[in-house]
């Protein structure tokens, strides 16, 4: 086991001063058009949410319910790519204060080449990522050290499914904070968030050197609240895709979605 | 040189499990409990009882005399054709209902391209009496109508899927995602050597009854269990891993794998793999992959549903890596031309998959006495319709 040196960016700042209700929302870059990328990051930051996670299209996007998966193919025939969003990441910031995640699956990352994506991501401004078919094993055995190197978080996903035993070893890879999924579900799920109270509990309780993030199923300001409850914050991605979709104002839009939620 | 799987699940720099957590148990516990449930006597005999009753086996390994008079060489036919349902994909099926059952798992879902697999699956469903569900692209549904009916008078519940290229690569994200949201009743049947580890060897190891058969069917006609050669198509690469099996540390024994070319390997309507991939993800398993500059998951084509596949189960991304197997493509045309072939010589009308076996024999110069067994992976009946509609197109010129 390697010894992990202390990471500390916008992310784990922000959890040292802001521990409840924390928002965090996922948007598709390159979509719905595709330089809408920085005007909706403004418009989050503008509206006050605290932190933004961007999703990366992927073609098979394997976790992803369809809300995501249509963003996606839309990103991905808009023209996104890796290359690209890096090149509208470029000087954010000037713009942007809140931290910055980048969410994907891992090939696409792995063609970029995982060393370089890591320089890369830092350089723009990135404070972390979220690759969850990333195996934990390999992360910690390969690339841990390019996240240490850029100072980038590496968030894990845990499910109700997760064993407590695997559940306190990913909390010893992890930075930044856990991602817990709130039920078995691809994203943008309908399921009861109610039937999570024990999972979310349990997580709760488990005493997590690192902070707890609800996702998945998150929808609309009951459903955000009560995750809250049991967690720093949460995480919504497919309501707000769903919401700035067909937007002809999308400032106006985000800002909405957001003010919704608070 | 190791050929087979290495205890991390890797075949040389290819497999694993590159799963989303949310897979994670499921997969676990296959990675745990999959040898020791698989070998256990109770298992076995269950296992070896279905394939000698209910699919029919050992299929025969039939000397193609019309055949080897044409290639002027010793050519035999291993008839997977003949097993119940049609083609090889039911010894994997047989297996892994076997194994469900004994996970305590009571729902079943499976992808599907020829709709060989799906109905492979929805057979054994109905044996067992269970619940199954198949995904299968939009495309194919079309293409493969009578497989889609046979899956429907079985019970099973056809879902199409309606994104990306609407073939199998699309139906696997859709069964991955059920079991995303259905982790805890159900199992997934994967048709094929591909998948995160323990899948790829899994299914290996329920088709290695091919090549333990041909062992022994070959000494018993010709003295000799080794060939030199076995020649099997690839989609995922089941058959062939099945066909390689027992040869894979047998070095005199060349392993021929054929791929589909589509229109041709640089036309941009392939499903080449070897030819047009580099390592990459796909379906959990790091393995050779059509993929853009950016690794965006190319669609692939090609005339065969089980051949349109824009990966190779990792074992083959490691036999071709390694020099261990040799790899050719064939086109949509000439697999045409050697399905006609085949049923004119040998009276076999062969699936459109193995039909890409059969046309290599035109690529490769044997020897009088080389013996050469071709994996007959399956039958022709689902592909009637192609073989009508298209034969003015291909067999005119
Ligand atoms: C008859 C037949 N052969 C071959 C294949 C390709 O699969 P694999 O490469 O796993 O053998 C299929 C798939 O549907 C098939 O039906």
């Amino acid at each position: 086991m390697h010894t992990q040196t202390k990471i500390a960016n916008r992310l784990t700042t922000l959890f040292e001063t802001k521990k409840k209700n924390l928002l965090n929302i996922y948007f598709t870059a390159g979509f719905p058009a595709l330089e809408d990328t920085v005007t909706i990051l403004k418009a989050l930051e503008k509206s006050g949410v605290d932190m933004i996670e961007i999703g990366m299209p992927f073609s098979d996007p394997l976790a992803d319910g369809p809300t995501i998966q249509q963003s996606s193919e839309v990103a991905l025939e808009n023209g996104m790519s890796i290359k690209k969003l890096f090149e509208q990441l470029a000087g954010i910031r000037e713009h942007i204060s809140v931290p910055i995640m980048l969410m994907g699956y891992l090939n696409p990352v792995m063609q970029y080449g995982v060393a370089a994506f890591c320089r890369k991501a830092a350089e723009v401004g990135v404070d972390g990522l979220i690759l969850p078919d990333l195996p934990f094993d390999e992360f910690n055995e390969f690339y841990s050290s390019y996240f240490e190197e850029n100072n980038l978080s590496n968030v894990f996903l845990v499910t109700p499914e997760t064993s407590d035993k695997r559940l306190k070893q990913i909390d010893e890879s992890a930075s930044g904070f856990i991602y817990a999924v709130s039920t078995n579900s691809t994203t943008g799920g309908a399921k009861d968030l109610k039937q999570a109270e024990g999972y979310f509990q349990k997580l709760k309780d488990a005493n997590l050197k690192n902070p707890l993030m609800i996702g998945f199923n998150i929808n609309n300001k009951e459903n955000f609240d009560f995750a809250c409850h049991y967690a720093s914050g949460a995480i919504i991605g497919s309501a707000f895709v769903k919401a700035i979709k067909d937007s002809n104002n999308l400032e106006n839009d985000v800002q909405n979605f957001v003010a919704g939620l608070r | 040189m190791q050929y087979s799987v290495n205890e991390k699940g890797y075949y040389g720099n290819f497999g694993g499990a590159y799963i989303p957590e949310m897979l994670y148990p499921n997969v676990e516990e296959l990675q745990q409990k999959y040898l020791q449930i698989i070998y256990e006597p109770s298992f076995q005999a269950e296992f070896q009882q279905l394939l000698e009753d209910y699919v029919g086996r050992p299929t025969p390994l039939f000397y193609a005399k019309r055949l080897s008079e044409k290639y002027q060489t010793n050519i035999y036919l291993k008839r997977e054709d003949l097993c119940h349902t049609g083609a090889h994909k039911i010894n994997n099926t047989i297996g892994q209902i076997l194994l469900a059952k004994r996970l305590g798992k009571t729902r079943i879902i499976a992808e599907t391209g020829a709709g060989q697999h799906g109905v492979a699956t929805a057979t054994v469903c109905a044996l067992m009496g269970y619940e199954c569900i198949v995904y299968m692209g939009a495309v194919d549904i079309e293409r493969q109508k009578p497989n889609v009916e046979r899956m429907r008078m079985l019970g099973a519940e056809v879902r199409p899927a309606v994104s990306g290229s609407q073939t199998l690569k699309d139906a696997t994200n859709e069964a991955i995602r059920d079991w995303i949201n259905n982790p805890a009743d159900t199992h997934y049947i994967i048709g094929s050597v591909v998948g995160p580890h323990p899948y790829p060897d899994m299914v290996a190891r329920f088709q290695s009854v091919i090549s333990e058969e041909i062992q022994e069917q070959l000494l018993e006609k010709t003295g000799h269990s080794n060939p030199n050669y076995v020649i099997a198509c690839v989609g995922g690469g089941s058959n062939a891993a099945g066909a390689f099996y027992h040869y894979l540390d047998q070095l005199d024994v060349k392993l021929i794998a054929v791929e589909a070319a589509g229109k041709g390997v640089n036309s941009g309507f392939s499903a080449a793999t070897t030819y047009l991939g580099k390592p990459g993800i796909i379906h959990g398993s790091k393995t050779l992959l059509m993929q853009t500059e950016d690794g965006q998951i190319v669609e692939p084509h090609s005339i065969s549903a089980g051949l349109d596949y824009p990966g190779i189960g990792p074992i083959h991304a490691h036999l071709f890596d390694s020099g261990r197997g040799e790899f050719f493509s064939i086109t949509d045309e000439e697999a045409f031309k050697a399905a006609m072939m085949l049923s004119r010589t040998e009276g076999i009308i062969p699936a459109l998959e193995t039909a890409h076996a059969i046309a290599v024999l035109e690529n490769i110069s044997f020897k009088k006495d080389d013996v050469v067994v071709i994996n007959l992976s399956g039958r022709g009946d689902k592909d009637l319709m192609t073989y009508i509609t298209r034969k003015e197109e291909f067999m005119s010129k």
